[in-house]
C-alpha cells in the first residue's frame, strides 16, 4: 500500500539523531521503521510512523526542515526471491527505485518500504503479484 | 634606480601645480563627452571653469561601482569607440561584470606605472620576469606583462595553474623575478621546498599584489626564497596593478600622483580629511582617456603620508590598508560580494535562503566556505536531489564570482539571523 513517509534533514554530527528522535518522543510519535542516510555532511532521517502529520507537525515548531513523502509498503513473505520479484517487476516496468529499507512488525510481519520515480504505478504493478 | 625622476621625484609644489591642470582639462573633456558626468555637474551648479586647482577637486560629486555598473558596458566612455584598444573587467556585485576601457595611450602610461613600480623593486632590463597572475579579463597578466616589456625585462608569461611547469621554467630560464599573488608565491615556495629546489632558483625579487597581505607573510616569502618582495597596488577600476607600490624603505606605497590623484575621505560624510588621518580612498585618474574616473571610491581604507622618502621619490605614499568601507572580500585575488552569493543562491533556489560566508586562511591558501540552511521549499527526501542542490549553488558561485566555494546545507535556525543590519559574512584571516 501507499503510506506516507516523513524525511527530516540532519546534519551529520554527534547530537543531531537523539534531537530529533526526542522531538517525536514528546510528541507520542511511534516508529515503525527507520532509514537513515548519510553523506559526508549531511543526513536524512526516514521514518514510518502511526501519525504522520502529527509527527512532521511537532518536528516543523521545533524548527526542523521535513516532508511527507509517499512511499510504497510492500509486504514480503518469508520465501527466496520474494524481494527479488517485486524489484523485477518494477524495473522492469522502466520504474526508478530512489531507496528502500526494511521494516518488521509483530502484527503485519515484514514488508519493504520502497520509494521509487512513479510511486502511483509502482504500487498499482505490485498489487497484480 | 628611479624609472621617471622628472616625475617620481618632483616638488610638492610641482606636483599640485600639474595635477591641477590635468584636473582642468580632464573634467572639461568627461563634462563635454560624457553624460553622465555633466549631468552629475549640472546638478551641482559647476562648469569646467570652476575646476582650476587641484583643490577645487572638493567641488566635484564621487563616482561609485554602482555607476560603473549602471553604465555598463560603455555608458562612461569618453573617446569614440573607436579609439578604444583594450577591455579589462572584473566582477561586478551582481551578475554582470564592470567593464573597463582603455586607448592606446592609456595602455602606455599603464605600462609606465608598471615599469616605475618594478624598477622600484629593483628590476632592469637584465632581468627574467615570470608573470604568474591570471591572463585574461583580470588586469593582473596583462598589466604586469606590458609594464615589464617596457622596462625591457625578458617576460614569460606564465599565467596561472600550473605550478610544475613554473618551477621548471623558473630554474631552467634562470628567472630573477616574478610577478603573482603573495599567496601563491608561498604555495611555489612549498613546492620548492618539498622538492629540495630552493637552492636551484636565481630568484631575487617578488612583485606581490592583487589581495591583502600581511608582514608576516612578506617576512615568510623573503625568508623561504631568500628574495625581496614587494607590495604593488591597483584596482582594475582605476587601471589595473602599477597604481602604486612600495619602495625597499617600506615606508608605505608609493601612489603616482601625476596620473592618479588620491584623496583620503571620511566614507560617511563624504568630506575630504586633512593628510595623515585614516578614511576611504578615493582616487581621479587625472591622465585616463577612455573611461576617465572622477573621486571614485575605492572603498578601502587607509591615510596618506606625505613628505620625501628615503628613496627619493617624493609621491604620496599609501599607508596600510585597514580594511574595507563596504562588505568586499579579496579571496584569492578576486573581489567577492556577499551580494553575488545572495545572486547565485537565488538563482539556483528561487529564493535566497539563510547562508554564511566564511574564509580563512589555510596553508597560505584562501579558503572560501558558504552554508546553507536547508528549507522545506528545497528539501527533498533524496541524497542525489540535496547534493545536486549543492553542486548547483556551487556552480552558479562560480559563474558569478569567477572562484569556487565549498557548499555545506545546514539544518534551519543554525546560521546567524539578521539582526537591523545582517550579518553573513565571517573573515577569518585577520589580515588588518
Amino acid at each position: 500500500m501507499l503510506i506516507k513517509q516523513l524525511s527530516v534533514f540532519l546534519e551529520n554530527k554527534p547530537g543531531t539523531l537523539e534531537e530529533a528522535l526526542k522531538i517525536l518522543k514528546q510528541a507520542g510519535i511511534n516508529i515503525e521503521a527507520l532509514s537513515l542516510a548519510d553523506t559526508s555532511e549531511f543526513g536524512l532521517l526516514r521514518v514510518i510512523v502511526d501519525d504522520p502529520d502529527k509527527a512532521k507537525a511537532a518536528m516543523k515548531a521545533a524548527g526542523y526542515t521535513s516532508s511527507l513523502n509517499e512511499v510504497i509498503s510492500a509486504p514480503l513473505r518469508q520465501e527466496v526471491g520474494s524481494l527479488s520479484g517485486i524489484i523485477q517487476k518494477i524495473s522492469s516496468a522502466g520504474i526508478n527505485v530512489e531507496y528502500m529499507y526494511a521494516s518488521s512488525s509483530s502484527t503485519s510481519g515484514a514488508s519493504m518500504i520502497i520509494k521509487t520515480s512513479d510511486p502511483a504505478r509502482a504500487m498499482e504493478i505490485i498489487s497484480m503479484l | 634606480m628611479i624609472w621617471n625622476e622628472t616625475k617620481e621625484c618632483m616638488s610638492r609644489d610641482e606636483i599640485a601645480n600639474l595635477q591641477g591642470k590635468r584636473l582642468h582639462s580632464q573634467i572639461s573633456r568627461v563634462y563635454h563627452n560624457v553624460e553622465f558626468y555633466r549631468k552629475k555637474m549640472q546638478q551641482l551648479g559647476i562648469e569646467p571653469g570652476d575646476i582650476q586647482t587641484i583643490d577645487d577637486i572638493v567641488k566635484l560629486p564621487f563616482t561609485t561601482y554602482e555607476d560603473l555598473r549602471d553604465n555598463y558596458p560603455y555608458g562612461l566612455l569618453a573617446v569614440p569607440r573607436t579609439e578604444i584598444v583594450r577591455v579589462q573587467a572584473s566582477s561586478g556585485t551582481t551578475g554582470k561584470p564592470k567593464l573597463l576601457c582603455y586607448t592606446r595611450k592609456d595602455i602606455d602610461i599603464w605600462s609606465e606605472c608598471v615599469a616605475r613600480a618594478m624598477t622600484m623593486a629593483g628590476l632592469t632590463r637584465d632581468d627574467i620576469l615570470q608573470v604568474g597572475y591570471g591572463y585574461g579579463l583580470f588586469t593582473g597578466g596583462l598589466g604586469a606583462h606590458y609594464g615589464a616589456e617596457n622596462l625591457g625585462a625578458m617576460v614569460i608569461p606564465m599565467s596561472t595553474g600550473n605550478t610544475q611547469k613554473l618551477i621548471t621554467m623558473m630554474i631552467d630560464c634562470e628567472v630573477t623575478a616574478i610577478a603573482c599573488t603573495p599567496s601563491y608565491l608561498l604555495h611555489v615556495a612549498e613546492a620548492l621546498e618539498a622538492q629540495g629546489l630552493v637552492d636551484k632558483i636565481k630568484l631575487k625579487y617578488a612583485i606581490c599584489g592583487a589581495e591583502p597581505w600581511t608582514d608576516a607573510m612578506r617576512d615568510q616569502i623573503e625568508k623561504r626564497l631568500h628574495i625581496k618582495a614587494f607590495d604593488i597596488y591597483g584596482l582594475t577600476e582605476i587601471m589595473g596593478p602599477g597604481v602604486a607600490c612600495d619602495c625597499e624603505y617600506r615606508k608605505g606605497l608609493h601612489i603616482y600622483e601625476d596620473h592618479f590623484y588620491p584623496e583620503i575621505i571620511h566614507p560617511e560624510t563624504l568630506e575630504q580629511l586633512p593628510h595623515g588621518e585614516l578614511g576611504e580612498l578615493c582616487i581621479t585618474t587625472l591622465t585616463k582617456e577612455g573611461m576617465p574616473l572622477i573621486r571614485y571610491r575605492t572603498r578601502d581604507l587607509t591615510s596618506l603620508e606625505y613628505g620625501k622618502c628615503d628613496c627619493g621619490r617624493t609621491m604620496a605614499r599609501i599607508q596600510r590598508f585597514r580594511g574595507r568601507s563596504d562588505d568586499m572580500l579579496v579571496i584569492r585575488g578576486v573581489n567577492v560580494f556577499p551580494s553575488q552569493v545572495e545572486h547565485a543562491l537565488l538563482t539556483v533556489a528561487g529564493t535566497t535562503p539563510n547562508y554564511f560566508i566564511t574564509v580563512d586562511r589555510v596553508n597560505n591558501n584562501d579558503t572560501f566556505d558558504v552554508a546553507i540552511e536547508v528549507e522545506e521549499r528545497f528539501f527533498s527526501d533524496e541524497v542525489r536531489v540535496l547534493e545536486k542542490l549543492r553542486s548547483d549553488v556551487e556552480a552558479a558561485i562560480h559563474q558569478v564570482v569567477g572562484i569556487k566555494a565549498k557548499v555545506k546545507l545546514v539544518e534551519p535556525n543554525t546560521l546567524p539571523h539578521s539582526e537591523g543590519k545582517t550579518k553573513h559574512v565571517e573573515d577569518k584571516r585577520k589580515l588588518v
